[in-house]
């Protein structure tokens, strides 16, 4: 047996799978024997960075070199090259989108320089198959702490003192949540794990459920230990294979050590695990209606009262967090809430993952402390817009968020001050936009995932986001009339005092928001058939400028005969007959057709 | 698993194993040039590894590095101690390698005819 | 029981711990308009129309199920909840057809009646898209417009909770959903058993009776037809509430009169074949108890329940009573013993039968049931479809004078009115069955031991010196418990009656809505009444079924009454 002297981690988070690592991790297999150095090599495929703009992602430690964008071809080169001659591969180094300079080392990147890594602190640098290398950092000692030193009192009031709210949604302090399950009385309860992530571009739970599986599993085990549950579902989308495949693998090596099960730790406090796969319908992670699905009923909240934690699963007393508030379950067992509180504002403690996503040069997921502002996630840790352009909106909070404009870049990010702004912190969606976007047509891409993704039970929310569609279609369409804002926000008030669930009250944010601080882009497309940023298709008029060369490629070109003009004469468009197909532009070699 | 303690002894037993990918711990930095490699780098560098084994030397990461232009004392091996300098062997052979692991690596002792070079942390 | 205080609109008042803003309110005499709750059903706060405001809450809050507490404040009235309210109401109507006035439910309608109260005038969505499906009039019983379904799940529910079939359930998501059978398959193509509960409880039209009225018209109004007509013992204390006469009213002869006004040549009494059931599937028990018959018999005349049992348990159907129902009773004899003796062509007869249930439209077509040698009942309309019909024809029913039923099929005896509540089919039976055990004219008639409105009851009677242990059971739900217990060998009665509706006939698909437990309970005390009246309240008294008996029948269960009067089963699958 060798010394090992290096370790190669290839990412196997989803997105560098989908790029080919799993291509890359038989390279380096192949080329590691070709050089002899397989006995002092070690090759680990880990869960996700969240750098996933910039995979497949290959670590090499101890350097803690960082190569991104890595091909099949590049293995041999980081083999002979990197392990065998000690030679940093340059050209693979990931580059500031800003400076271009290169970065070699994983922690100076500017992406993960501001970051605050608790939750995601095991992502991408262990194995989440091996439940020794969890063990390894640390591992599983929150939950010997807590079964074996601590009463369940104690537990609930450390996460009280911590002022760990949930991370999925409304926020609602977690302790109290726990204390309000732990105060029910039953002979049976649940724990369950919701990781039925929706929000379109969010993936953190993901990622942490494919990093750091065990990281969840135990939270789940500490709040059933807290509220005197023996049993616990995750409630996982089918969607997520790999989540999947390594949450049943963590299980089943917890089980084998004796993590869940009976007698943990000898203290006599019993925890199983099972996965619900669930078919992918948004409103499932609506609290209630993910109860309904695990029975085997259609997924559709049902009001409450009564709460999960008086009657939830199959009636019993039931605690539900997301994948993220479990995460961070442990390292505050662990450390201590006190420890905790040092991250984080006043009344948002500790540290939010971020999906980054939209016109943003580094996508990604980051986790940042509470109340940093938005500019820095989006400029020190986003890299900012991309191709240079203008920031104009950011998308917080998922489909039901609000849409922030550039005057809030400097709002500290915590659950009140989003609120406050008319966004929310929802799961942690962070969609960036640039000048060329519509803000209505925004809000009504937004709106149709909602109005789309409606459970149909309440009427405000069947009904009436149908109509509010509605109404902003016809307004990207040049059919507003006068009183559509009006009559959107009086929409939008009711269903927001009326609707069921969360999904159907906070449905109408995204119109609420883009009304509230881009009204003048609702007003141009309604008063003036002009969309200002050029993307609603039918407000587009197309002209042709003076850069004419009369060559007829654009009238030869247009499907309805609306363009007219001489041989070698600069050509005009009939807009009465112009269905703003945009041929013509795509077709003039001169660039002498402009939309606007 | 059955207690606390159990846990306590088997994460000391997995955390070796990780190490490597927290930046602490003793370094041996062997030059693996093409003059250093045309030495017989390699060698050295598996003698390294099969003493570090040997010894079950967990906490000492092995690092390469390319020419620093001092082609003719090769082969190079870098060693640095947690805030002792830096210091560089000249010409070393596969079996000057148990000596220097045993003198400096373990107890800290500079095998002085060896060395070529010393560079005082910042 | 825990009081607490809490206040509505100023007003002080009192109510149970555990109830709701609602059911509170409505004690207190404070109106809150509804759609999707049901005082019968599980409520689902779904629709948002019963939103009032309630101190602590951060929204308005669906009364429906909302529980009271201590120091609670509502306010059911202000501006902010009548605009939800209309909003609302708005939104249903705004995907909802405007054909109203043309809608078999207008009257009826809910939906109509909460937009008329709410005084909405204008519908802000309008050119909006609105869904769009075909009708399912797939089946004799029931027909469903989705179109006009505002998905407010009482069908799904009532379907489900209290008759245990869930034909229904939502599928498809937002603007898309709907109320849709498995596979949205027709009715006719669903595990359906045509009960019609989902249409007394929908509260527009999108799930109503097969509205058969104009065949009826259209026989009246041949000349070559003879149009006689039989009315069900529960249908004389219920068809009042369609004409404006309070519920548990028994306007029997007001309803004789109504016939003959409407132009149908005989008006004869489903009474008179109850009887004659009675004497069937009563000798047909003592057979099986005497013989060693399939034990426990279950009684048959519930066509609903029929469907049930052959959809669902056709391995326990020897346990059904072969005897046919009173309806399909009637049928074989009017078109054979009736027409010979008032020397009429059957093929001239039509056969009229006016029901408290949507399933016996599907019964009378059932292709066995032709043993006249012809259509054994021709047309069936309901309770509801009756009142549309005396409404149309301009009849002021409250002042028609009370008349008779036509003889010879016209004779009830107050055995066989109870036919039409819960336990009247066993207690009719054990009438007839004690006297016949035991050779006597026995002076014990009222069985209070089976009567009651619970959904399984129990019973051990001495009958003739002879211990007898019988069951009575409505609700399909119930029904499938009781059938889960004899497949499981652990329902040891020997008897055993079921009806599929609520309650009974009295709560039958076909009956006047609203209902509920209320209602349902003053149609049940009136039928009572109807017995107590009763000169004769044995069915083997009536002298008209002795006649039939004596002139024509010979004997029961003999060789004429077995071709006629039993019938036979079968496993359906769909």
């Amino acid at each position: 047996m060798q010394h090992i002297r290096a370790h190669v981690l290839v990412c196997g988070g989803t997105g560098c799978k989908s790029a080919g690592s799993k291509e890359i991790q038989l390279g380096f297999a192949k080329y590691l024997e070709e050089y002899g150095l397989q006995n002092e090599v070690m090759l680990v495929e880990t869960g996700c960075h969240g750098f996933c703009e910039h995979g497949p992602l290959v670590i090499v430690y101890p350097e803690g070199t960082f190569y991104c964008h890595v091909k099949p071809e590049d293995v041999k080169e980081i083999v002979e090259s990197h392990l065998y001659k000690g030679r940093i591969v340059e050209r693979l180094l990931y580059r500031e989108p800003l400076s271009h300079e290169q970065v070699p080392n994983y922690s100076e990147i500017g992406f993960y320089k501001k970051q605050q890594r608790l939750v995601l602190a095991n992502c991408g640098a262990i194995n989440p198959e091996m439940i020794e290398e969890y063990i390894a950092v640390g591992g599983y000692e929150a939950l010997a702490k807590a079964v074996t030193t601590m009463t369940p009192e104690e537990v609930v009031d450390e996460v009280k003192k911590s002022g760990l709210r949930g991370r999925g949604g409304g926020g609602f302090p977690t302790g109290m949540k726990w204390q309000f399950a732990k105060n029910s009385v039953s002979d049976k309860k649940y724990v369950i794990c919701n990781a039925d992530e929706g929000d379109p571009g969010a993936f953190m739970d993901r990622s942490v459920l494919e990093g750091d599986p065990h990281r969840v599993l135990e939270g789940m085990a500490i709040c059933g230990y807290a509220i005197g549950a023996d049993e616990g579902y995750i409630y996982v989308r089918a969607e997520y294979p790999l989540a999947i495949k390594r949450l049943r693998t963590a299980i089943e090596q917890a089980e084998k050590m004796g993590l869940l099960g009976e007698n943990i730790f000898g203290s006599g406090f019993n925890f199983t695990l099972h996965i619900k796969e669930g078919a992918g319908a948004f409103v499932c992670g609506e609290e209630t209606a993910l109860m309904a699905s695990i029975e085997g009923k259609r997924g559709m909240p049902r009001p409450r009262p009564p709460f999960p934690a008086v009657s939830g699963l199959w009636g019993k007393p039931t605690n539900i967090n997301n994948v993220e508030t479990f995460a961070n379950v442990a390292q505050i067992i662990v450390n201590g809430a006190d420890w905790y509180c040092q991250y984080g504002t006043e009344r948002s403690k500790g540290t939010k993952v971020f999906a980054l996503t939209g016109k943003i040069n580094n996508t990604g997921l980051a986790e940042v402390p509470m109340g940093i502002t938005m500019r820095e996630i989006i400029y020190d840790i986003g890299g900012g817009i991309t191709n240079g352009k203008k920031f104009k909106a950011v998308q917080i909070g998922g489909p039901s968020g609000g849409c922030l404009p550039e005057s809030m870049l400097d709002l500290p990010v915590d659950y009140d001050s989003l609120i406050a702004a008319g966004a929310m912190m929802g799961s942690g969606g962070l969609v960036v936009m640039d000048e060329d976007t519509c803000m209505v047509d925004v809000a009504k891409f937004f709106l149709n995932f909602t109005q789309s993704e409606s459970c149909g039970k309440c009427t405000p929310c069947r009904e009436g986001t149908k109509r509010m569609l509605e109404i902003l279609t016809r307004i990207t369409e040049g059919q507003g009339r006068e009183g559509d804002i009006e009559l959107l926000e009086n929409l939008a008030k009711n269903i927001k005092e009326t609707a069921l669930c969360g999904l159907g009250q906070t449905a109408p944010n995204p119109v609420l928001s883009t009304l509230k601080y881009f009204r003048d882009e609702y007003e141009a497309h309604i008063k003036e058939k002009r969309c200002p940023a050029g993307v609603c298709e039918k407000l587009a008029s197309y002209t042709i400028t003076d850069a004419c060369r009369g060559c007829g490629l654009c009238a030869r070109n247009c499907p309805v005969q609306a363009i007219s003009g001489k041989i070698k004469e600069k050509h005009v468009i009939n807009q009465d007959i112009c269905i703003k197909c945009g041929a013509c532009m795509a077709a003039c070699p001169f660039k002498a057709i402009t939309k606007g | 698993m059955k207690s606390l303690e159990d846990l306590h002894k088997l994460r000391e037993k997995l955390k070796a194993d990780i190490k490597l990918r927290k930046d602490e711990g003793t370094k041996i930095i062997v030059g693996m040039g093409t003059c250093g490699i045309a030495a017989g780098a390699r060698e050295v560098m598996s003698a390294i590894l099969d003493e570090l084994a040997v010894r079950k030397l967990l906490n000492v990461q092995v690092q390469q590095t390319g020419c620093i232009g001092m082609c003719e004392k090769e082969v190079l091996v870098d060693v640095i101690r947690p805030g002792e300098p830096r210091i560089t062997y000249g010409k070393v052979k596969p079996e000057d390698v148990k000596k220097i692991i045993a003198e400096h690596v373990v107890n800290g002792r500079i095998v002085e005819e060896l060395v070529v070079g010393k560079l005082e942390q910042e | 029981m825990t009081m607490v205080n809490l206040t509505i609109n100023g007003k002080q008042i009192q109510a149970e711990q555990g109830t709701t803003i609602l059911e509170a309110a409505r004690a207190a005499g404070i109106y809150i308009p509804t759609l999707c709750y049901h005082p019968e059903l599980r409520p689902e706060g779904a629709c948002r129309l019963c939103m009032v405001e309630a101190s602590g809450a951060r929204t308005l809050v669906a009364s429906c199920v909302y529980p009271v507490s201590e120091g609670l404040v509502v306010k059911t009235n202000t501006d902010k909840v009548r605009e939800a309210r209309k909003t609302v109401v708005e939104l249903l109507l705004a995907n909802h057809p405007k054909d109203c006035l043309c809608c078999q439910k207008s009257g009826d309608c809910e939906l109509q009646k909460i937009a008329a109260d709410l005084g909405l005038r204008k519908i802000r969505f309008e050119g909006g898209e609105t869904k769009a499906h075909t009708i399912d009039c797939s089946n004799p019983s029931l027909v469903r417009d989705q179109e006009k379904c505002i998905l407010c799940g009482r069908c799904i529910r009532i379907c489900r909770d209290v008759q245990g079939m869930s034909v229904y359930s939502f599928a498809g998501r937002g603007f898309n959903t709907i109320v849709s059978t498995a596979f949205e398959h027709d009715l006719k193509d669903a595990v359906c058993t045509y009960c019609g509960q989902c249409a007394s409880v929908c509260p527009t039209g999108a799930i109503v009776e097969k509205d058969d009225t104009e065949q009826v018209w259209k026989a009246i109004n041949d000349p070559d037809k003879v149009v006689i007509v039989q009315t069900a013992p529960s249908v004389r204390v219920a068809l009042g509430e369609e004409l404006g006469i309070p519920a548990g009213s028994i306007v029997t002869g007001k309803m004789v009169a109504a016939l003959r006004s409407l132009g149908f040549d005989k008006v004869f009494d489903t009474n008179f074949s109850a009887d004659l059931t009675i004497m069937e599937e009563g000798h047909e028990f003592i057979d099986r108890l005497q013989n060693g018959g399939v034990l426990p018999m279950i009684t048959s005349c519930s066509p609903g329940w029929v469907n049930m049992i052959e959809l669902k348990y056709p391995d326990l159907l020897p346990h059904l009573s072969t005897a046919k129902s009173p309806q399909q009773m009637f049928g074989a004899v009017a078109k054979t013993y009736y027409a010979e003796k008032a020397g009429i062509d059957p093929a001239k007869i039509v056969s009229v039968s006016v029901m408290p249930c949507t399933a016996k439209k599907a019964e009378a077509q059932r292709e066995e049931m032709c043993d006249s040698g012809y259509r054994d009942v021709d047309v069936v309309i309901t309770t509801r479809e009756l009142g549309r019909m005396i409404r149309e024809a301009g009849i002021d029913f409250a002042a028609l004078p009370e008349e008779h039923f036509d003889s010879p099929l016209g004779t009830g005896t107050g055995a066989a009115v109870i036919f039409g509540n819960t336990g009247g089919v066993m207690e009719a039976a054990l009438r007839t069955v004690a006297d016949v055990v035991s050779g006597e004219d026995l002076p014990k008639i009222e069985y209070e031991e089976v009567r009651g409105m619970e959904e399984t009851r129990e019973a051990t009677l001495n009958i003739a010196g002879k211990e007898i242990k019988i069951a009575v059971v409505n609700t399909l739900a119930s029904a499938h418990k009781m059938l889960d217990r004899i497949k499981a060998g652990t329902a040891d009665y020997q008897f055993i009656e079921v009806m599929a509706c609520p309650g009974g006939c009295i709560g039958g698909g076909g009956q006047p809505v609203p209902v509920n437990r209320e209602i349902r309970q003053k149609r049940r005390e009136a039928l009572f009444d109807c017995d107590r009246m009763s000169e004769l309240r044995k069915s083997h008294e009536n002298p008209e079924i002795k006649a039939l008996y004596d002139n024509w029948l010979g004997k029961p269960l003999g060789e004429k009454a077995h071709h006629l009067l039993h019938t036979h089963y079968s496993a359906k699958v769909r």
